[in-house]
């Protein structure tokens, strides 16, 4: 919303106070406004009122004109113009030799033969409209030769503010309540807005008039006749188009020109078309042309505004086609309203138009505002055209009235909310600036709301906080530590469980840490012919490539993958991150967060990376937990997984996680030729294994020994199958197994198992390690496995 | 026998000088000093001599058997040095200037912002909370005082689930439950309610280099006896200080947010131009960083705290805006790209 600070003056006397630092200070303290502040005028010098005393056709173009002008001056001008609007006796304005405007200044200059001493200029070259047809036509009685500055208000200083800022405070949707908080920030007073006294036509018909719904708080009416002015004054056409409206005609400016003063919306129905006004909703859905000619459905829940039964506005959003002012219009019925907020954002999201006045009246406006909103009108309307006749009775339906907001608060509320020792003096003194009725006893205030912050705005004590240290000035803030107790803090397990993970993966294993979005990525994936599986699904996405929430990391891991193709030869990537396993029985999401871990090679041992990656799991669960993991395999379910190299992860009994070789057929869509292995992990599970503690062992004084058997491995056996083979054996002395070597060709499999034995205690003898290992051989012998 | 002597000295120093490592060396050390070499050999043929020769003789053996060793001895050191050398010969200079292969994982630069900022409110007596993506309406809107219809649910464009469920527009969406969480401990035994919640959040927006539908806050709360409007800016400023290890210029102004009241949005003094103007920050100097407030009564209320007797503050930080000053990301989507191209560049904290 644009504001003109001339409009803004014409409230509170702002003379002898930086404009500029003031809105500034209103964008600290009240609503943000944007950066940029129009100076209107301050590029534009030397234009003055002129009159074209003779026109005559330029010799040899169409278009030009010679004229010469009186300036008021001892002697007329020669001017060339070319705009279609001359003729003698139009008073214009006139930028003379060295005026200036924008960039250019004005000298004497030939065209097409003749020399033009300054130029005729039309309201968009000076900047006070966009209208460029002809030059401007000045009606008002004014003398020539005067600056136009001097009778016009080009000058002004014009500011934005973010209309998102003004979400909740309905009181700034018009230049008054602006004033309002200017006045507050430079501590003047506010003017009390110029009006009629509506009483003296009491006397007279009243409108027929009904509110037959509830959405509807308050209509007020009256009924004006004999408008025998069409355009509007320049000063208001000015303001119009500083503040982004452009000017139509006198009326329609006027309800325009009075909503951006006060906020309250207004409209002008044909009183022909409007004889008995009522306010409803209808039963049945049905079509209404609204005065932008474009017609719209409107449903049930649509509030309109009627004549008797037929449909002559949309509430709050738009008059109707049918109804809206002519050229032979003579009576007008004047609207000044409040609807229910809510129910008119719903209708504009309904229809999808939003409007200056459904604007605001979705902001919950004052409904207090509609009468002095009338008199207000009839005011500048009479002031402006002295033929109008007012006729009839001020009508106004007060449905529903808000009630009175009263605060009560003490001092000790204040300073424990601020921290900072704000006076008596400044909370009473800034409450009142801003139209809070304050009253002070002993320690504590009773403090009224204002009607036009009573409607959803402030209605607790924390609203009147606000209100003071806005206008206190954050900035003027001491910064204060609090003196609250300490307390020891301990950190959530998962929280460090999983920031233990990204150092060990990170600074161990060099791997890279990557973030993706928790949704499938349905393009990708069917790049690498990974379908997506069923899950539960956004219902506004508004790109289908995201509509299906994930249900593991690793698909989106193996797209990533892909993007990163030549990033190194081999490189792995992981991320923590959410994952919907489904929905749970209370029909929420069964969300977990998840460990996904992915390493590509353009190597050929994909045994190697296979194990690398089992290698880093086991370290992460010993480094953190203190505990090892197992594994188990297990029939694919996905197609990115391995038919035979897939193995659940196992820790203390409870499966947590996944980890595997990539299907070929999907590899080979990643990269021509490559292997991918993959893990996954429910870290909250992992999380929830309690660690075990480290339990300190005395470095043995005695010599250790190692037994090392070669077994052969046949059918599939594997290692895990031969580990009953020593349990219970030696418990005391056997205190580490590895595999050392491994040997394989394409018949045999073996492996090289190393038996530790020391003693704390004693020299171990040879012959008992012996005995220990024929007890082994000879369990190895009976499950098939001879040495080799 | 004194003939004898000279000519194992003769022979010895012949062999010496001919001996090439320390293998035959050691062979040559054995041929004369060994139980049968020749050094001990000459014992043997004193048995014919008289007392006093034998005492003589033996005088010399023992003064031979000492030259010879000295002389091995001697060899074998030089030999030693002389292995030393050649073996530093065989070695060549190793270029040690090119470029060395660098062997490097990453952090995803949200990670070590967020654990920044989680270090400096840890080591303020905040507990690190971890919350949801997947949150109810109640979470995200009516415990924050956003009833259905409010105005304020069309500031966010929140992405919805089938079972009425939505994706978590604001970090917001925990204060809630954390508030519940603690304020029985804040209630029963005074311990004031501080927390930090990072985390994901989803707005249902189209993308460009500035907007993401995913990214990440940090939500902050703070509730007990005196928390003040003085506190929130005291946090504010210092934890912003701390992250950019410079003295940060805040600033606040009124923000309309239905969970708190009063309510601010906080700008940073503009980091790139320090507050001149530049294009980064539109030129006005500051930087929209965080929205902030003291939380609203009736979130108080909802949450089992007693807003009569409790006041607190709330903020919700944008780290992922954070990441974008710190690094000089220019290009939000970037985060979310798993390239490793940008994204492997940030391989610890500064």
């Amino acid at each position: 919303m644009f504001l003109s600070m001339n409009w803004i003056s014409d409230f509170v006397d702002l003379n002898g106070l930086d404009k500029v630092e003031l809105i500034n200070k209103f964008s600290l303290s009240t609503a943000e406004v944007e950066n940029e502040i129009f100076f209107k005028g301050s590029d534009l010098s030397g234009i003055v009122v002129a009159e074209i005393k003779s026109v005559e056709n330029h010799p040899e173009s169409k278009k030009l004109h010679l004229l010469k002008v009186d300036i008021g001056e001892n002697e007329l001008v020669d001017v060339v113009c070319g705009a279609p609007n001359v003729r003698v006796g139009l008073k214009t304005a006139f930028a003379k030799v060295g005026a200036k405007i924008g960039e250019i200044e004005i000298s004497p200059r030939k065209l097409a033969g003749y020399t033009s001493n300054g130029m005729c200029c039309s309201e968009s070259e000076i900047g006070i409209s966009d209208d460029h047809s002809g030059i401007m036509e000045i009606t008002d009685d004014v003398a020539l030769g005067t600056d136009l500055k001097d009778i016009y208000e080009i000058d002004d200083i014009v500011f934005e503010v973010d209309n998102k800022s003004l979400t909740n405070r309905p009181d700034l949707w018009g230049h008054y309540g602006i004033a309002r908080e200017f006045a507050a920030l430079a501590g003047r007073e506010l003017k009390p807005l110029d009006t009629v006294d509506l009483s003296k036509y009491d006397e007279l018909k009243k409108v027929d008039l009904k509110i037959e719904d509830p959405l509807c708080y308050r209509y007020s009416s009256l009924q004006v006749e004999n408008i025998k002015r069409s355009t509007s004054p320049v000063n208001m056409r000015i303001r119009l188009f500083y503040c982004g409206m452009r000017a139509i005609n006198f009326l329609a400016d006027l309800t325009n020109y009075l909503m951006l003063e006060m906020g309250q919306p207004m409209h002008a129905f044909d009183s022909r078309k409007v004889e008995k006004i009522r306010i409803k909703r209808f039963n049945e859905p049905f079509k209404f042309t609204t005065l932008d000619e474009v017609e719209r459905n409107i449903d049930e829940n649509t509030l309109m505004i009627c004549n008797d039964n037929t449909p002559v506005a949309i509430a709050g959003i738009m008059g109707g086609l049918d109804s809206e002012i002519v050229d032979d219009t003579t009576t007008l019925t004047l609207e000044s309203a409040t609807f229910d907020a809510a129910s008119i954002r719903k209708s504009t999201v309904r229809l999808s138009h939003r409007t200056d006045a459904s604007m605001r009246y979705e902001k919950s406006l004052d409904p207090e505002m509609t009468v002095t909103a009338i008199a207000r009108f009839v005011k500048l309307l009479s002031d402006y055209d002295s033929s109008i006749e007012v006729v009839s009775a001020l009508t106004d339906e007060y449905a529903y009235k808000y009630d009175k907001v009263v605060l009560n608060f003490d001092k000790a509320f204040v300073d424990k909310y601020t921290g900072i020792e704000i006076s008596d003096e400044r909370i009473i003194n800034t409450l009142s600036s801003l139209g809070f009725k304050a009253e002070q006893n002993g320690d504590s205030f009773t403090v009224e709301v204002p009607s036009w912050r009573a409607t959803k705005d402030v209605t607790i004590k924390a609203d009147i906080i606000e209100e003071i240290t806005r206008i206190y000035g954050y900035d003027n803030f001491d910064v204060n530590t609090t003196r609250s107790p300490l307390y020891p803090v301990r950190t959530d397990q998962v929280k460090s469980d999983e920031e233990k993970i990204k150092d060990i993966l990170v600074k161990k294993y060099n791997l890279h840490e990557v973030h993706s979005y928790v949704w499938a990525y349905y393009d990708e994936l069917k790049e690498l012919g990974i379908p997506v599986e069923d899950n539960i699904k956004l219902l506004n996405a508004t790109n289908p490539n995201i509509e299906t929430i994930r249900r593991s990391i690793i698909p989106t891991q193996l797209c990533q993958i892909k993007t990163n193709l030549g990033y190194a030869p081999t490189f792995g990537i992981f991320e923590i991150g959410r994952v919907v396993e489904g929905l749970k029985e209370d029909n929420l999401c069964n969300e977990k967060k998840k460990l996904a871990v992915t390493i590509y090679t353009k190597s050929k041992d994909i045994k190697a990376l296979y194990l690398k990656l089992r290698d880093i799991l086991a370290t992460m669960t010993d480094d953190i937990k203190h505990k090892s993991l197992s594994f188990k395999t297990v029939e694919p379910e996905h197609s990115y997984e391995h038919p035979v190299n897939l193995n659940e992860i196992i820790l203390e009994n409870e499966v947590i996680g996944k980890i595997g070789i990539v299907h070929p057929v999907v590899a080979k869509k990643i990269d021509k030729k490559c292997y991918v292995v993959f893990a996954e992990i429910d870290v909250e599970k992992f999380s929830a294994v309690e660690n075990a503690s480290i339990t300190y062992s005395e470095p043995s004084k005695f010599p250790p020994m190692t037994y090392d058997l070669s077994v052969e491995l046949k059918d599939g056996t594997l290692f895990s199958d031969l580990t009953d083979c020593w349990k219970g054996l030696g418990e005391e002395i056997l205190k580490g197994i590895k595999i050392v070597d491994t040997y394989d060709t394409e018949t045999i499999h073996s492996i090289t198992i190393r038996f530790e034995f020391s003693s704390n205690k004693r020299t171990l003898e040879s012959s008992e390690v012996q005995s220990i290992m024929d007890k082994v051989i000879e369990n190895l012998n009976k499950i098939g496995v001879n040495l080799r | 026998m004194d003939d004898k002597i000279k000519n194992l000295k003769e022979s010895l120093e012949s062999e010496l000088s001919a001996s090439m490592n320390l293998v035959d060396l050691d062979k040559i050390r054995v041929a004369y000093l060994g139980k049968k070499g020749s050094v001990t050999g000459l014992l043997k043929g004193m048995k014919d001599l008289t007392n006093e020769e034998r005492k003589e003789f033996g005088k010399k053996v023992n003064e031979l058997k000492k030259t010879v060793a000295e002389n091995i001895e001697k060899k074998t050191k030089e030999l030693k040095e002389k292995e030393i050398e050649a073996e530093i010969k065989a070695m060549p200079r190793v270029d040690i200037t090119t470029p060395p292969n660098l062997q490097r994982g990453s952090y995803h630069p949200i990670t070590l912002v967020q654990r920044q900022c989680e270090t400096i409110f840890k080591s303020m007596g905040f507990t690190v909370e971890d919350y949801s993506e997947v949150v109810t309406d109640y979470e995200c809107f009516e415990s924050l005082n956003i009833p259905k219809h409010h105005p304020a649910r069309d500031m966010q464009d929140t992405y919805y689930l089938e079972n009425g469920q939505l994706l978590k527009s604001q970090t917001s969406a925990a204060q809630n439950a954390i508030i519940k969480k603690y304020g029985k401990g804040l209630v029963e035994n005074g311990t004031p309610i501080k927390a930090i919640f990072p985390g994901r959040c989803f707005r249902n927006e189209a993308t460009d280099a500035t907007h993401e539908n995913t990214f990440f806050q940090m939500e902050g709360v703070m509730v007990d006896k005196d928390i003040s409007i003085s506190n929130l800016i005291y946090f504010m400023k210092t934890m912003l200080s701390e992250v950019f290890r410079k003295d940060i210029k805040v600033r606040l102004r009124p923000g309309f947010f239905p969970f708190v009241e009063p309510g601010f949005e906080l700008d940073i003094n503009c980091l790139i131009c320090g507050g001149e103007g530049c294009p980064s920050c539109n030129r006005s100097g500051w930087l929209e960083l965080c929205p902030c407030g003291m939380i609203h009564p009736e979130v108080l209320k909802e949450g089992g705290v007693d807003p009569e007797e409790y006041t607190g503050f709330a903020f919700g930080l944008g780290l992922t805006r954070l990441v974008m000053m710190k690094y000089g990301v220019k290009d939000i989507r970037d985060l979310n790209s798993g390239s490793l191209k940008a994204l492997s560049q940030f391989t610890d904290d500064e």
